[in-house]
């Protein structure tokens, strides 16, 4: 195999990795500040025991990627030497930020929010793990914006010529507020909330069918169920922004992730599908112009196809973006299924009866991981052949100086490695879910009590469901 | 221009700044890490993991802001550095993965042969990190194979093991395991600092006479390394400086002064970075090719409006990470106590 091909494998593969832990951590960011704000604020005891149990997943995920992100870094100068000198000018400066803004920030305050429970008042554990939260959002902005920047850049000029050439920064604040930054990024916020908030529903549903650590547990789903119902509501909107953007930036992607060949006619929406390359057309459930209607708000509006654009200027894996697209919105319709029923049972009061439910969220973990990353896949191989939109092909991006067997090599060697990292990971999820939270036994009525009517004030408000009243 | 000085001076010297930040830093735990074998008693490794425990990680930070600055204010260094250090920076990337999973899961389970492995790797991976850093250190040194396209025009695998950056690699060791000692001897007491006490004996007469070996060398045979520092003769403060700090370290370790030995450590650090500094300004990797290109801090910088937005983050970031360093290293003053949170 070429250097390219397994330059891109490697790539691909360490970040796809990278990307299981950032979002659990942003977003079991989010609920730990929430149990512990609740902690600070009512001084009941179960708030911390939940803050406590989940810090320590927290470590876990946060470790991982750590871990795995100083590969990242790093591999864009080890593989993508003319990319790194092409792209440097710009890019870096966001990826400098990164480090002081939000690095710096979130690993400063993990040593108090790790260590320091008995050593610091409470309201000062809470600002350190406020800091953290922050601290990770502070990385998705960064990164994603260097991403973005990728996808469609401005704020620059190039100077020098053929391998000589180079993006400079003309704009700061162009480059940051390019145009797929802000909607890509809360895209991306949401998608990670919604991993940690799943990932805590999934672990408490399951004590709950296994009929342990019933109390915590009921407290958690109230807490989380809503942070998961509000955000995948959301999650539609900024997906359909995202789109939207997509249409007028990189109407290449678009065509991809529907399948649209044909050069100037109305666009269809699939609802499922399978695109035939060779013969270039897609059988499965449509709206007819449906794409037409999202993009122009007419069924018979003509849209690009992929036939429009010059054979080397387009994506060729078009079937596995059409895939990757439809999945991950059918797993966004799905949460909205999922949390806005659970809720309403929850509401009524019949949510910690129903097992065959509770089992189903005991697995939801996975859908918001798969989602995620399916979103990456769509954007980065709809990206394709450029590296940089429209001004650096994918294959010129790369180092000249290494050689295929170094890559091999090094592939072969992070997969060994990151098999047992995800091994042992799972080895040490599963044992700190088995041992479960630390519960003390304070007031539990009294506080269930509570917990009901917050939850039902926020669903009510959230879903306008006044019957209860 | 700043004050007189340029734009690419003043990223070299953030740069600098900034990597000679991260060899004291993550320079204590892997050195505290390479210790780690020694210690026979599963009271004193965890003691000694423990050290290093709330800190290691925002060590860490100083290589990934120092990398980012690095890619940011000269990418054409960035992209050849890495691209032509590909072994040893992946064989780096695997150890820095294999100490950080070690720390996090060495006391997860009570099995001894589990415990014993990641002890293993955990002194290992602290032990090659700080080789490697030397390594790549000694290859930047001595120049290498640059072409005209800004690519590295040397042998595959191995091309960066040679005498010289070997021998940087086993200076930086021993320099990293007596800081690391020192360090450790500030955090502990009993059993583990009396053996730590007779430990630290034998690093420091490693690094000195490693110093002095690598010295040598370099003078005969790396003569562009100290053409600077002998060519201005008030530039001789500085290897006396050093000379001075190294000869402290075993003065103030015998009188168990380790507080102000750590001090000395990290002075003695950096002065030897400075050095460095001094002798490649402006020059950074000399091309051994003929008819190669030199990378230099001013063909290797990013546009001086791309500079002057880093100086300016750099400007507001500095104060604030300097502000919560010195919280997380108040709160967890004084020496180790193992609770339930602990690793
Ligand atoms: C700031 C930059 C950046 C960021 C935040 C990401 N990527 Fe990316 N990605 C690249 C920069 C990049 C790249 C360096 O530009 C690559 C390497 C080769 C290429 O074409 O683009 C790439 C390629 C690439 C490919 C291969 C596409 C192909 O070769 O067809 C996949 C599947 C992903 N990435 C997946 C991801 C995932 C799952 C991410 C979520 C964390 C992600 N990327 C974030
Ligand atoms: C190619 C792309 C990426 C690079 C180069 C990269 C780089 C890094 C680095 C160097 C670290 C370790 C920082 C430390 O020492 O604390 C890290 C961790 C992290 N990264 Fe990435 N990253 C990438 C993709 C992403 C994306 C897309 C996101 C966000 C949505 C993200 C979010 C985070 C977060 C939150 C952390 C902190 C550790 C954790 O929470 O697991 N990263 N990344
Ligand atoms: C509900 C319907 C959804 C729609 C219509 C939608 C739409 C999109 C589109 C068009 C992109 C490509 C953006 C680009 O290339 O610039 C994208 C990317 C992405 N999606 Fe979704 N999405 C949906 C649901 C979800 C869900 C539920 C998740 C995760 C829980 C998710 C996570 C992602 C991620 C991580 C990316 C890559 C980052 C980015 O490019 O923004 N998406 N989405």
């Amino acid at each position: 195999m070429d250097v390219e091909i397994l330059a891109r494998l490697q790539f691909a593969f360490t970040v796809a990795f990278h990307y299981i832990y950032p979002p659990l951590s942003i977003g079991l960011g989010l609920l730990m500040v929430i149990f512990e704000s609740l902690f600070v604020v009512t001084k009941k005891q179960v708030y911390e025991d939940l803050a406590r149990f989940w810090t320590k997943i927290f470590a876990l995920t946060f470790g991982i990627g750590v871990a795995t992100g100083i590969v990242m870094e790093f591999e864009f100068g080890t593989n993508w030497a003319t990319y790194s000198r092409y792209v440097g000018d710009v890019f870096g400066s966001a990826l400098a930020a990164e480090g002081i803004f939000a690095f710096a920030l979130e690993s400063g305050f993990l040593g108090v929010l790790l260590f320091g429970w008995n050593r610091v008042k409470p309201w000062v554990h809470l600002v350190s793990t406020i800091g953290v939260f922050f601290g990770s959002l502070f990385s998705a902005i960064w990164i994603v914006v260097a991403n973005s920047w990728q996808q469609t850049p401005a704020g620059f000029h190039v100077v020098g010529e053929g391998l000589e050439a180079r993006a400079e920064i003309t704009d700061f604040w162009a480059m940051v507020f390019n145009p797929s930054s802000v909607d890509r990024l809360l895209h991306v916020w949401l998608g990670a909330f919604l991993a940690g908030a799943f990932l805590v529903i999934s672990v408490h549903a399951y004590y709950l069918v296994r009929n342990r650590h019933v109390e915590i547990s009921k407290i958690a789903l109230r807490l989380a169920l809503p942070v998961a119902l509000i955000f995948s509501l959301l999650q539609l909107f900024t997906g359909h922004h995202s789109a939207d953007g997509v249409a007028a930036n990189q109407p290449t992607k678009l065509a991809a992730m529907e399948g649209h060949y044909q050069p100037e006619s109305a666009a269809d929406m699939y609802i499922l599908g399978w695109v035939d390359q060779n013969k270039e057309e897609v059988t499965g459930i449509k709206i007819p112009g449906g794409l037409s209607y999202l993009v122009h708000g007419d069924f018979d509006a003509p849209i690009k196809g992929l036939n429009a654009f010059p054979e080397a200027d387009r994506p060729t894996q078009i079937n596995a973006i059409f895939q990757f697209y439809h999945l991950m919105v059918a797993i966004g319709i799905a949460l909205i299924f999922l949390t806005v029923y659970s809720s309403i049972l929850l509401l009524k009061g019949h949510l910690f009866q129903k097992k065959w439910l509770l089992w189903i969220l005991a697995f939801s973990v996975v859908l918001p991981q798969l989602a995620n990353q399916f979103g990456w896949y769509t954007a980065e191989m709809g990206r394709q052949p450029w590296v940089v939109w429209e001004l650096l092909r994918t294959s010129d991006a790369l180092s000249q100086a290494v050689k295929a067997n170094q890559v091999l090599f090094s592939l072969i060697l992070f997969a060994l490695i990151y098999l047992i990292l995800f091994i042992l990971f799972l080895y040490l999820l599963n044992k700190k879910i088995k041992m479960g939270p630390h519960e003390s036994d304070v007031e539990r009525e009294e506080m269930e009590e509570d917990e009901r009517k917050l939850t039902q004030d926020l669903t009510d408000i959230l879903i306008g469901n006044n019957s209860q009243k | 221009m700043i004050l007189g000085i340029d734009y690419p001076t003043w990223w070299f010297l953030v740069v600098g700044a900034l990597f000679s930040g991260y060899a004291i830093l993550d320079g204590f735990d892997f050195g505290a890490g390479a210790w780690h074998l020694f210690f026979r008693k599963e009271e004193s490794r965890r003691i000694a993991l423990n050290a290093v425990g709330p800190v290691w990680d925002g060590n860490e930070v100083w290589l990934v802001i120092g990398g980012g600055a690095l890619f940011a204010g000269f990418p054409i260094l960035y992209a050849f550095l890495f691209s032509a250090m590909y072994t040893p920076f992946m064989l780096f990337l695997v150890f820095i993965i294999f100490r950080a999973i070690s720390i996090e899961f060495r006391s997860k389970e009570k099995m001894l042969w589990w415990r014993k492995t990641w002890d293993f790797m955990y002194a290992l991976s602290s032990i090659m990190l700080a080789f490697l850093l030397g390594v790549v250190l000694g290859n930047v040194l001595q120049g290498m194979p640059v072409n005209q396209q800004w690519e590295y025009e040397g042998g595959g695998f191995f091309s960066f093991l040679n005498p010289y950056a070997i021998l940087v690699g086993l200076t930086t060791l021993s320099l990293f395991m007596t800081h690391g000692a020192m360090y450790l001897l500030m955090k502990t007491e009993g059993r583990l600092y009396q053996k730590l006490t007779h430990l630290l004996k034998g690093s420091i007469a490693a690094f000195i006479i490693l110093l002095v070996v690598l010295s040598i060398y370099t003078l005969i045979y790396v003569p562009q390394l100290s053409d600077e520092i002998r060519a201005d003769f008030r530039l001789w403060i500085l290897p006396f400086l050093a000379f001075l700090s190294v000869a402290n370290i075993p003065r103030l370790a015998s009188k168990q002064k380790f507080r102000r030995g750590f001090i000395f450590s990290s002075l003695t650090i950096s002065l030897l970075l400075m050095m460095v500094a001094i002798e490649i300004y402006p020059t950074l990797i000399v091309s051994t090719l003929d008819g190669g290109k030199d990378i230099t801090i001013y063909n290797a910088a990013s546009s001086t409006k791309s500079l002057s937005i880093m100086l300016t983050i750099a400007a507001i970031g500095a104060p604030m990470v300097l502000a919560y360093t010195i919280f997380v290293y108040r709160t967890f003053k004084g020496k180790v106590r193992l609770d339930e949170t602990s690793y």
